[in-house]
């Protein structure tokens, strides 16, 4: 069975830890502060200027100047800080962030991601994409394995503009787990969607992937 | 000594604005943006503009109101997804566009101001981004040039203002302002409260009023682009 959406949030939770200073993307990797473990501090930075970001606001505490990246309205939990953009960069591009997760369009064998723009339709940016691939310490991608066409997202190389060059070191699927392997420069498979087949992901996997003999289920309760 | 205070947005634009200019602008969506001095630019008919900003506004607000009157000839900015006009004229070549980082576009104004005319960063290296640009190797990574901005004019929004032009922000509505507020040759900054000079805690101040040419007091609205609230 494929992973829903919260399952694959749930997955992607399992990468935080204790202290860490995290950036979430929009989408499904907004889901994961959901799932932060019991008596876990996570440290949520908006790249807008905020750090401790917290829970949507109840209708009396919508505050139109504190907003996420995303620009819904938010708020700060105890001990939050607020900067300017520059600051806020500072921390991202300086490597002072341990975790981005991030959506993506395209992400290829080596690395690449490609999530801000598809040339002839709308394009609307990149935003903070391309200083989160290239300064957090660590960044992982929440995606669907397949697009809404059926087609593989893994390539050997990206088709769309580049947000990076070698910058994923982890992607959850709604099908697996794949995990890049520096020495190889290739993505291994860590682990299946419980009920995937490695058959499944090796067939709708475009790019060239290390598959080892036996690759376990996540569990994922 | 001169009083930066101006009566209305208007006043605190006058003899500022002439076609061709560039013109870098606070704000991140329609948060901390100069909504008064955008409607003022707007109505004094000034055309061709090179806006920095990393938003382009909503069609009914903020920057989109520029845009519509077909005042401005190029945006720089990160990210313009809100914008259906915007759209339009991109697509039909009306609208030249230049597409920088978020994270470069903060710091190209930061270092404008601080009178760096380039710097190295990694952003962008192998992508569209870097095109062009000279690159180089500090440490056995690759970093891309990228240049400072000085705009002719820069138009921030803050909280409160004291007579010498000191500012503070408030929450998320900081964003792009404090850098943008150093880039410009002149800087009008809209606020929402004019105090006494001394009333303001000098450790407290966000941008020093060296930076402030004018001030204005504004009655603002301060529309929220994504009302998202948990119920309870």
């Amino acid at each position: 069975m494929p992973l829903d959406r919260n399952q694959l949030a749930r997955l992607a939770a399992r990468e935080l830890r204790d202290g860490f200073y995290v950036n979430l993307g929009i989408g499904i990797p907004t889901l994961v502060a959901n799932h932060v473990p019991p008596g876990m501090t996570v440290w949520l930075q908006s790249e807008n200027g905020l750090l401790g970001m917290g829970p949507f606001p109840t209708d009396a505490e919508v505050d139109a100047d504190l907003i996420n990246a995303g620009k819904q309205t938010v708020t700060g939990v105890s001990g939050h800080s607020f900067f300017s953009s520059s600051d806020s960069f500072g921390m991202i591009r300086g490597g002072h962030i341990d975790l981005a997760i991030l959506g993506a369009m395209e992400v290829s064998q080596e690395g690449d991601l490609a999530n801000w723009m598809i040339p002839g339709k709308m394009i609307k940016g990149m935003g903070g994409a391309m200083d989160l691939v290239a300064g957090v310490r660590r960044r992982v991608v929440v995606m669907e394995h397949c697009n809404k066409k059926g087609e593989p997202k893994i390539l050997p190389r990206c088709t769309l503009p580049l947000t990076g060059l070698r910058c994923i070191d982890l992607v959850i699927t709604d099908l697996c787990v794949l995990e890049m392997d520096d020495s190889r420069r290739r993505f291994v498979l860590k682990e299946r969607a419980p009920g995937v087949s490695t058959e499944e992901i090796r067939e709708k996997t475009a790019a060239e992937i290390v598959i080892p003999g036996d690759v376990p289920e996540a569990i994922v309760d | 000594m001169i009083d930066k205070v101006h009566p209305s947005a208007t006043s605190a634009l006058e003899g500022l604005l002439e076609s061709g200019m560039s013109i870098a602008v606070g704000g991140f969506g329609l948060c901390g943006i100069p909504e008064q001095l955008i409607i003022a630019l707007r109505d004094s008919g000034v055309r061709d503009l090179t806006v920095f900003s990393n938003n382009a506004g909503v069609d009914d607000w903020g920057l989109g109101l520029l845009l519509q009157t077909r005042q401005i000839r190029k945006m720089v900015s990160s990210y313009v997804g809100e914008n259906a006009e915007f759209e339009r004229q991109f697509m039909a070549g009306e609208l030249e566009v230049e597409f920088n980082p978020q994270g470069t576009l903060a710091e190209r104004m930061r270092a404008g101001g601080a009178g760096i005319a380039a710097f190295y960063v990694r952003t962008g290296v192998g992508t569209a981004v870097a095109e062009g640009k000279p690159t180089a190797e500090f440490d056995g990574e690759t970093y891309v040039l990228e240049r400072g901005i000085r705009a002719d004019l820069a138009m921030v929004k803050a909280w409160k203002a004291d007579r010498a032009g000191n500012l503070i922000y408030r929450k998320t509505a900081r964003n792009f302002n404090p850098p943008a507020a150093t880039c410009g040759r002149v800087c009008v900054a809209e606020v929402e409260e004019i105090v006494p000079t001394g009333s303001l805690d000098p450790d407290s101040i966000h941008t020093p009023g060296i930076f402030v040419d004018r001030i204005v007091a504004t009655r603002s609205e301060k529309r929220i682009e994504q009302r998202t609230i948990t119920p309870g």
